[in-house]
């Protein structure tokens, strides 16, 4: 009797869950439903200008999104190299006080507000930069990828060690009495062995960076841009969100309702990169 | 060879035609003692221990965990292209004494050697301080107490160690890799598989292959640690099978729980008790007719 209460007790809050993501999903749909009544699908699409408050609106989201790809894929240029390659030393060459002392460290800087990162890329890495790049404007994408980057390497490497710490020992002493040296133990087996959980933390890290909002607001400047190119200012889908949320639109006008349209694009995005990466860990997942 | 259904009593039927083998394959030695060899534990002699060619000496050899000292001033000749086997019971040694011979214990801080384990002919000290564990393992194989293939394919874990050696030559690399697979006797079962998972071997097709994936690199002496303690008895039988056949190719060590399989594999034997070489013999000796009490109590079953 009392394992049936038990039983429904966690039945419930994994429900909670559940019809959380369930709900979320479905005002996004209504919302932006509302949305789609006066702004066609093909113009959503293609059309290159994302312009929801000005007199000559243009409902284009392609701007938001190269935005958002492109702070994304400067963080992830960032943050893969530098999580893995501290994964690996923390998981097969540290000592173990060493390890026992990096690791917490590491994740308290998971623990800094976004908002704080988000001045360090304004005030202290667009400088630098313009130090080497005389003519980046003030606000660009490429300090707030590099900051997001930063931000997300202890998401990644705590993860990614993790997955490599879990390879059994006896997998590693198979190499090393092959001959092997530590760090082709650590290329040749570990990795591979725990290939699934280094793509979970790097889905995990896309998903902190597609998702990073602060940073971009604050760093990256507010103006929708269609390109590519990280020096140049521009929006992300989640910086558009947060400043159409402080305005004084109307409910249930077609700005307002704009944002769900955009936050309905987000959600592809990540869960097209959970997608991916599912494929991806079970093409080249080498089990143990 | 019919060695693995055969009694310890009958295991040395074959042992005077192999003696003279032996001796013809280095006929200088054979020239100093006109009897036939046999090692005692008293290796001061060093007579004696050429007429076996021995491949690697250990002499003296002490070993720390820390404070702990878990081998006591062991000295053994290991024979060339014999099976030498470590007995005893749980704790007492003959693993850890195993793992010196390929360094494993480098893998942990806090270890530490003494004495030394002399690998002939070029006279390395296996165990000094000096020398790099890596060009220690480079030389010497090991097949561990559970199947650990690695989880990339069959062709993979036996080119392995190849890799590592640097060879990227494909043809060369299959040529040696069904070579080392034939060495193991799994060529026949893992041919028309090469490219499949390892994992999806049986438990003692996994051992064999691992045995393959060590043979390939052509060690000079093979570590066995329990090799068949996770199989069944027909991949046992086949296990031993195999280690008959190798060693005319390799020096075999192997450490076993299981004093049937010592009594057959085996050439030599050393029998250990906690952390000190109880006694040194030819194994039909140490199974017929050990000469300390403690083996004899041991081997019929009394402790252990």
């Amino acid at each position: 009797m009392r394992d049936r209460v038990v039983e429904i007790l966690l039945l419930a809050s994994g429900l909670v869950a559940v019809f959380t993501t369930l709900a979320i999903v479905g005002v996004l749909l209504f919302e932006s439903g509302g949305f789609f009544e006066h702004v066609t699908l093909k113009e959503f699409f293609t059309d290159t200008m994302w312009t929801p408050l000005f007199a000559d609106a243009h409902y284009g989201i392609m701007p938001l999104v190269a935005g958002t790809l492109t702070t994304t894929v400067v963080a992830l240029v960032v943050a893969v190299p530098l999580g893995t390659t501290i994964a690996i030393y923390l998981s097969e060459f540290a000592p173990h006080n060493v390890r026992e002392t990096v690791k917490p460290i590491l994740e308290l800087l998971g623990a800094v507000p976004t908002v704080v990162y988000g001045y360090f890329a304004l005030t202290m890495v667009t400088p630098l930069l313009q130090y080497f790049m005389p003519e980046l404007p003030g606000f660009n994408m490429l300090s707030a990828g590099l900051v997001i980057g930063l931000m997300i390497v202890p998401y990644i490497s705590s993860v990614s060690e993790d997955a490599m710490r879990a390879v059994p020992r006896y997998m590693r002493e198979g190499s090393y009495a092959m001959g092997a040296t530590r760090l082709q133990t650590a290329l040749r087996v570990v990795v591979p062995g725990a290939f699934s959980g280094l793509a979970a933390a790097f889905i995990l890290g896309i998903s902190r960076a597609v998702g990073e909002t602060m940073v971009v607001a604050i760093a990256a400047g507010m103006q929708p841009n269609l390109t590519f190119d990280p020096r140049e200012p521009a929006a992300t889908i989640t910086a558009y969100i947060v400043q159409v949320s402080l305005g004084d639109l109307a409910h249930g006008s077609i700005g307002y309702q704009s944002i769900f349209a955009a936050g309905l694009v987000l959600m592809a995005i990540t869960l097209m990169f959970n997608v991916i990466g599912f494929g991806l860990t079970r093409k080249f997942r080498e089990a143990y | 060879m019919q060695r693995t259904t055969e009694a310890p009593s009958a295991v040395r039927a074959t042992r005077p035609a192999e003696e003279t083998a032996l001796s013809k394959e280095s006929p200088a030695n054979a020239k100093s003692t006109s009897g036939a060899p046999r090692i005692s534990i008293a290796v001061d002699d060093t007579r004696q221990v050429r007429t076996l060619n021995v491949k690697a000496a250990v002499d003296n050899v002490n070993f720390y965990y820390g404070e702990h000292r878990a081998l006591k001033n062991l000295t053994i000749p290991i024979a060339d292209r014999q099976v030498t086997a470590l007995i005893g019971p749980s704790g007492c040694g003959k693993s850890t004494f195993l793992r010196c011979f390929n360094r494993m214990h480098d893998l942990q801080p806090g270890t530490r050697y003494e004495g030394s384990i002399t690998l002939h002919p070029d006279n390395l000290n296996l165990i000094g301080p000096g020398v790099d564990p890596i060009e220690v393992r480079m030389r010497i194989g090991m097949v561990f107490q559970k199947p650990n293939p690695f989880p990339k394919s069959i062709f993979e874990n036996v080119a392995y160690g190849l890799r590592l050696r640097g060879l990227r030559n494909r043809a060369t690399l299959a040529e040696e890799v069904e070579k080392a697979l034939r060495g193991a006797a799994l060529w026949d079962e893992a041919k028309d598989r090469l490219q499949d998972s390892a994992l999806a071997l049986s438990g003692g097709q996994m051992q064999r292959l691992c045995i393959a994936r060590a043979l390939a690199t052509k060690p000079e002496i093979l570590l066995f640690d329990e090799p068949t303690s996770a199989l069944d008895p027909i991949a046992t039988a086949k296990i031993e099978e195999l280690i008959s056949t190798l060693r005319d190719q390799v020096t075999v060590l192997i450490v076993t729980h299981n004093m049937q399989q010592a009594a057959r594999v085996s050439d030599y034997t050393a029998f250990m008790y906690i952390g000190e070489l109880i006694e040194f013999d030819e194994a039909a000796k140490i199974f017929t007719n050990p000469s300390k009490k403690a083996t004899e109590d041991y081997i019929t079953g009394r402790y252990g």
